[in-house]
């Protein structure tokens, strides 16, 4: 029996709740039981590692012995950077014990200890392969009908390469998409960089990387872009004023988390799926609600 | 006596968890510019750089704002044909301008770096408002606009935090910090 230890992210908690709610709404719903790890830290995302490697590595291990501690299987994040951070500090870990023992050495000031006996995983990786499409398909109510979505996979989802995973051509968000009923569509950049912390950093970069990728997405006639990580959808959601002002276009197309589709389809209250607080109206899949 | 590290022997010895890097397999093919979605802003593409290092060019490399406009999206990583993790050993170059302190004055990045880590190690959770200051004046007076636009923005949604979070077990988390960098003793 899988034991899921849900490790939310500090985005979960400001700029992504929605993401957070839907989450848990789903889960539910979807009958995944995600306990949440008791007084988890920031992974560090893209920041720490320019820093130094070891503190990086330190301060995502830390999450994991928390789970190890309650008894966890699975080590299950929702955005995409945190992920990518837990999955490779996990794997480097168990293949190098001399850096287990330096990290162990630290957690032991905190009385914490890590054997790597975790699976770490994404959140869609765990509802497709755990609960599965037929699952799924059978508890949909309300099918997204002729609703083109563009399934935004973004870079930490599927690179570096984890163990199988088609890096060039994958299809499981579009999989996941059909079973919805939604319809969607295929364009060149479904994988590309949304620039990530650049925003921040080299605002001119990322805004130029955002741009492209919407013009993708509107030019292959998506209504919505549906994504798998807090900090894409930021990213394309939130700077795509900025965007506007910078280039002179006129995009308006609604970013949404996979899981609000998911709850729509399997027909939750939007409200109850954090819907409303977009910076860019869901009118689109809000079409498809109930009630 | 020992002999001198090359420049690239030391940036591959800053890989430390990812056991270093082969970037003596390079066959400078290119395939990582190609990839690279932040290459026009870049000051040198990524083969360029590491044909740089393997030449010994430290002093071009270290004046590159090549690293610091990586994204970290990987791509260039799964792409090389010589199996090289071109993404990973940007960090390394990261991390020997920031230790080396050799990055460009006007440089956001490692600024940013440094105060998400204060931040961290002061509280154990990321909190947007507090890293404002790292950036928000780089911009020049528009973008200054812009970025209290969009915050205000957020704010009406609810999605901007008010107040930071800190995690509950942070003297134990901080004890577990100064076993790797020193941040001096607990107040």
């Amino acid at each position: 029996m899988k034991k899921y230890a849900y490790y939310p992210g500090c985005s979960l908690e400001s700029l992504a709740t929605s993401y957070n709610v839907s989450t848990l709404e789903v889960a539910h719903e979807i009958g995944l039981d995600l306990k949440e790890i008791k007084d988890w830290n920031c992974c560090g995302a893209t920041a720490y590692f320019p820093v130094d490697e070891l503190l990086a590595n330190t301060l995502v291990a830390r999450n994991l012995a928390l789970a190890e501690k309650e008894g966890a299987s699975d080590f299950v994040a929702p955005c995409s950077a945190c992920y990518k951070n837990a999955y490779f500090t996990n794997a480097y870990l168990k293949k190098d014990p001399d850096l287990a023992e330096h990290i162990n050495y630290a957690l032991e000031a905190d009385n914490l200890h890590i054997s790597g006996t975790l699976r770490v995983r994404h959140l869609i990786e765990v509802i497709l392969e755990d609960v599965g499409l037929d699952e799924i398909r059978k508890k949909i109510v309300q099918p997204l009908k002729n609703l083109h979505v563009a399934p935004y996979y973004g870079c930490q989802l599927l690179r570096p390469r984890k163990d199988h995973e088609n890096v060039e051509n994958p299809q499981f968000f579009e999989d996941l998409l059909s079973a919805l009923g939604a319809d969607p569509i295929e364009y060149p950049s479904k994988a590309r960089c949304c620039g990530g912390s650049l925003i921040i950093t080299n605002r001119k970069a990322a805004l130029d990387m955002v741009c492209k990728l919407l013009e993708d997405a509107v030019n292959h006639k998506a209504d919505v872009i549906a994504t798998t990580c807090p900090m894409c959808n930021v990213n394309l959601e939130v700077y795509q004023a900025q965007v506007n002002q910078e280039f002179g276009t006129h995009f308006s197309i609604p970013v949404m988390y996979f899981t609000q589709l998911m709850g729509i389809a399997l027909g939750l209250k939007p409200g109850s799926l954090g819907i409303g607080n977009e910076m860019i109206s869901s009118a689109p899949l809000l079409a498809f609600a109930q009630g | 006596m020992a002999s001198e590290l090359s420049f690239g022997d030391e940036i591959a010895n800053m890989m430390y968890a990812s056991h270093g890097n082969p970037i003596r397999d390079c066959i400078q093919c290119g395939t990582c510019s190609g990839t690279c979605p932040a290459v026009e802003f870049m000051d040198h593409t990524p083969r360029q750089i590491i044909g740089l290092i393997r030449a010994d060019y430290k002093d071009e490399v270290l004046a590159s704002n090549t690293y610091w406009s990586c994204a970290s999206c990987y791509h260039c990583s799964v792409r090389c044909p010589a199996g090289i993790d071109i993404a990973d050993m940007m960090y390394a170059l990261k991390r020997y301008s920031m230790w080396n302190k050799t990055y460009q004055e006007d440089l956001i990045g490692p600024a940013f770096s440094e105060s998400f880590i204060k931040m961290i190690v002061g509280s154990g959770r990321s909190f947007e408002p507090q890293l404002a200051p790292a950036y928000l004046f780089k911009y020049g007076p528009r973008g200054l606009i812009q970025e209290a636009q969009t915050a205000t923005g957020l704010m009406l949604k609810g999605r901007m935090p008010l107040l930071p979070k800190k995690i509950k077990g942070l003297k134990n988390f901080q004890r577990m910090v100064r076993r790797i960098i020193p941040i001096g003793e607990p107040s």
